[in-house]
């Protein structure tokens, strides 16, 4: 295993005195012996979670809400390709609750379904994007010598395609798409970026003493890569996730709006399309494109929020900052009541 | 609860010891941490620094020793507090100052001007960005706006020689110097306004012995030459028994003996000050409580 | 015959920024680890001696020299290597950074025990866990084995990393620096531990430090390092109370003495008295001692 951070580290020290601070840990006596040990479960620690932080509860809320609408509403609906001769482009009515669209399809029913087939392509890219880049990052990261030179440089070459117009030229090839594809397509495309992150991790990890204290008690480095390095990766990987699956609904759209996306299939992004195409917005038909769009922007944003919770949740740092703040602030108040 | 310490053998604040006059005076300083729940990181602390000598605070981490220095020279951030207790500084030119009183432009203008500090990790207190020049300018285009460039350069050069370090590393940038050199630039920083006191904070603890007694040898001779206070805080406790007047032992916030260095080490009174006494085996002499044949772990 | 030998050890790193410069870490160093007793590496940063603990636990591969183990040239790589490591172990420097943060104190113990075959189901896991927990005075061992590194002191936490080493069942044991992160009142306690079970496993033990206090008084023979090179060794006593190289006595007259109480202010005030300001720089690069 190549060795070069840790010379790195020697040589600096030798040529410069570049000394690094020893301090002394601070020894807060833990008495482990008065009162029982109470193990508070899971659930009730993730409910002290969402108290704790309301971009967390707020993001939660409005991704539930979306899953839910898309997986209840379907039911109550008709198809989204059944047409209605009888009313072409109305807004809102009875039995059209979000109006229709030129050729008399259901807005509401599209928005449910085409929201099941975004999701799923957003999910599934995400995942396709996450294990590609733990392959092309964590492993590399590891091992370093020639295996992380050629997943660096495989990664590198990746990141400096352009993803749009790489996604549009295997889109324009293939003439019958289906969802599967499309997500594939996107994750496929959208990983390096994530593998890169990952690796310089991974990189900075294999340097902790307790990976050289599992390798001098004997560990295989698969062992060390997926029980002592992976696990302290896991808020990384949730970002990671939860930002290409962002990413992969907007290329969704993007494709689908480029008429570039699954074929036949209905999404956000063929419905912001055919909105396009049947010239919604001047003839201000805006219960057919406002919809998909505002749910794309609560869902993307919502995953953002959520995104920004785990940062604070695994850097203690933001965390104290904003618990400092609060407890300023409470403190004023009271200091303010005293004096009132 | 309160009873005067009985461990502390010198007078009450404001009265001259072996005819040292007192330039810091600090009376029941409590400080607290508002989290919850409140953490009371300083608890009515009292003591006196006499002009000219080195009073080094001893203690582990925790103890509340940083926090004391911060909140003596008014750095204090939320969510820390000085709850109460007074602190007044004694000029020599004979006027009192309530530091905390002092607020703003006041401040300031105090600050590192009459009380100056040397941080603890200083290697890292180092604007990495700009050089050493640049940044002893900073204090004097602070401080005294009546300087002219060439008088700050002469003045630079000058506390850079007295430190110790090569008036011509002032073109360098904090990371070519070695650590022991970063060291001895925050030291000239410090010293560059004349303070009449000056606070440290374990200056010397992440650097090599050769070179910590290379700084400790600078600061004896500057305070020879110019007479100012020191706080030596560290946990240490040989070497602020090798270089201390007088030692203050901080335990949990409050301090539980005070007096000469010479008193503390044949005959400290504080079981907690024995205890710490006893943690360093002594390098020459017996071996405290180090038993290698024995039993006891 | 059981020792740990080291023979001639050199290392070498490529500098950044400059085709082919070398640094040597280490040059030509050699010493033999017997049981029962115990080795102090004493020096600054950048003597080496760090790279020495890595190099006997196998982190790095020397340039040049051998580690032989009971007489034996000691392996790379492979089923030997293991073998190796269930003889020779470390103990890290920084309690915190050397446990997992994710895992329990009982994975830590766990794992050496299973790679190494001293347990085959969980109950032994368990029993065995929680006798290393005892041996270290962590008591009650159950509590403590269910918890997590954040949830300990630094002194508890080290005690820990101890007892991983101990795990594999080694006779040889690389203490790098172990007390030197921990609070001062603590410290002693735990070179008393690492004393006491050097005593029942008659270990072998290298402690490496750069306090020359704890290093006369924990250990048989010190090895004074300087630059990666031994400058001088010998009985610790010895070497305390009557140092022969110039570095030793500079290492010695720097290390604080409560002793030497006002001594540094009479020299100080003597030089201001006498003599030019700027002493030169003598060959270990300090300003005059």
């Amino acid at each position: 295993m190549a060795d070069d951070i840790r010379e790195q580290q020697l040589a600096a020290q030798a040529s410069g005195g570049a000394l690094s601070p020893v301090e002394i840990i601070d020894e807060t006596p833990v008495s482990l012996t008065d009162g029982p040990v109470v193990k508070v479960g899971a659930l009730r620690r993730f409910g002290q979670l969402l108290r704790r932080s309301p971009k967390l509860t707020i993001g939660l809320v409005v991704i539930v809400a979306i899953v839910l609408f898309t997986v209840i509403v379907p039911f109550f609906t008709e198809s989204p390709t059944a047409l209605d001769n009888a009313s072409l482009l109305r807004p809102g009515e009875d039995g059209h609750l979000l109006g229709t669209t030129q050729l008399g399809a259901d807005v509401l029913s599209q928005l449910a379904h085409g929201g099941r087939s975004s999701l799923l392509i957003g999910l599934t890219a995400g995942l396709i994007t996450l294990v590609l880049s733990v392959i092309f990052g964590v492993i590399g990261g590891y091992l370093g010598g020639w295996v992380d030179e050629t997943l660096f440089l495989i990664s590198s070459v990746m990141l400096v395609i352009p993803g749009l117009p790489l996604m549009i030229v295997i889109s324009s090839y293939i003439p019958g798409r289906s969802i599967w594809l499309i997500a594939v397509i996107l994750g496929v495309t959208s990983w390096a970026g994530s593998a890169l992150v990952l690796r310089s991790q991974a990189r900075s990890l294999r340097t902790r003493d307790y990976v050289a204290a599992s390798r001098v008690a004997g560990e295989r480095p698969t062992r060390i890569i997926l029980v002592e390095i992976m696990p302290n990766l896991l808020p990384l990987f949730a970002g990671q996730f939860l930002f290409a699956v962002v990413a992969a609904i907007l290329g969704e759209a993007g494709l689908s709006y480029l008429g570039l996306g699954p074929t036949g299939g209905v999404t956000w992004g063929t419905m912001l399309n055919e909105a396009q195409t049947g010239a919604a917005l001047t003839r201000g038909a805006w219960w057919w494109f406002i919809p998909p769009g505002l749910l794309i922007a609560f869902l993307g944003g919502a995953l953002s929020l959520v995104n920004f919770s785990i940062d604070e949740i695994i850097n203690p740092k933001l965390r104290a900052g904003s618990i400092a703040a609060k407890n300023t602030r409470d403190a004023k108040k009271r200091k303010k009541k005293v004096d009132q | 609860m309160n009873a005067p310490l009985a461990a502390e053998r010198s007078t009450a604040a404001g009265r001259s010891v072996d005819g040292r006059e007192a330039v810091l005076t600090a009376r029941d300083v409590s400080i607290d941490y508002e989290v919850s729940p409140v953490v009371h990181a300083v608890r009515d602390v009292s003591l006196t620094l006499h002009r000219g000598e080195i009073l080094g605070l001893a203690g582990e981490s925790g103890c509340g020793k940083t926090t004391l220095a911060y909140g003596i020279n008014q750095l204090l951030r939320p969510p820390a507090a000085l709850r109460s207790g007074s602190i007044v500084f004694h000029d020599q030119d004979g006027t009192d100052v309530d530091l905390r009183s002092l607020e703003g432009d006041a401040l300031r203008t105090f600050r590192w001007d009459k009380i100056s500090m040397v941080f603890q990790g200083a290697m890292n207190s180092l604007n990495p960005v700009i050089t050493i020049r640049a940044q002893l300018f900073d204090v004097f285009t602070t401080h005294r706006p009546g300087m002219s460039k060439k008088q700050k350069e002469e003045r630079s050069q000058e506390l850079l020689r007295k430190v110790g370090v090569d008036p011509n590393r002032l073109d360098s940038y904090a990371h070519q110097l070695s650590g022991g050199m970063r060291q001895r630039v925050m030291i000239a920083m410090a010293l560059a306004l004349n303070p009449q006191v000056m606070i440290m904070d374990e200056p010397t603890t992440a650097l090599d012995v050769v070179v910590q007694r290379g700084i400790l040898r600078e600061i004896m001779r500057l305070r020879e030459e110019f007479n100012f206070a020191v706080v030596f805080i560290t946990h240490d406790l040989p070497l602020l028994l090798e270089i201390s007047d007088r030692i203050a032992i901080m335990l949990q916030g409050e301090i539980v003996e005070l007096d000469t260095a010479a008193n503390i080490f044949e005959d400290a009174q504080h079981p907690y000050t024995r205890r710490l006494l006893s943690s360093f085996p002594s390098l020459t002499g017996d071996r405290g409580s180090f038993i290698r044949t024995g039993e006891e772990a | 015959m059981t020792t740990l030998e080291v023979k001639h050890l050199v290392k070498d790193f490529r500098l950044q920024g400059g085709r082919g410069k070398k640094f040597r870490a280490v040059d030509d160093v050699s010493f033999t680890l017997e049981p029962g007793k115990t080795i102090a590496l004493v020096g600054e940063s950048g003597s080496g001696k760090s790279t020495i603990a890595r190099m006997i636990a196998k982190l790095e591969t020397p340039s040049s020299g051998e580690i032989l183990l009971d007489g034996h040239v000691s392996a790379t790589h492979g089923r030997k290597l293991a073998g190796y490591r269930h003889d020779v172990q470390m103990v890290f420097q920084d309690p915190f950074a050397s446990l997992n943060p994710f895992h329990t104190i009982q994975h830590h113990l766990e794992r050496p025990l299973r790679l190494h075959g001293r347990v085959k189901t969980q109950a032994e896991a368990d029993a065995e866990t929680e006798r290393l927990l005892e041996r270290v005075s962590l008591t009650p061992a159950a509590a403590y084995a269910s918890r997590s590194p954040h949830e300990l002191s630094g002194g508890q936490r080290q005690r820990v990393a101890i007892a991983r080493a101990l795990a594999p069942g080694a006779r040889f044991l690389v203490a790098d620096e172990p007390v030197s992160m921990l609070d001062v009142s603590i410290r002693l306690s735990v070179l008393n531990l690492l004393a006491r079970l050097q005593r029942e496993d008659n270990l072998g033990v290298l402690y490496i430090t750069h306090d020359l206090a704890t290093a006369r008084h924990f250990s048989d023979e010190i090895i004074v390092l300087f630059k990666g090179k031994i400058v001088e060794r010998g009985p610790s006593d010895d070497v305390i109370m009557n140092p022969q190289h110039e570095y030793t006595k500079l290492l010695l007259g720097a290390a604080p003495n409560p002793e030497n109480h006002g001594r540094l202010r009479a020299e100080v005030l003597a030089e201001m008295a006498g003599g030019p300001q700027d002493a030169g720089r003598d060959r270990f690069g300090t300003r005059g001692m």
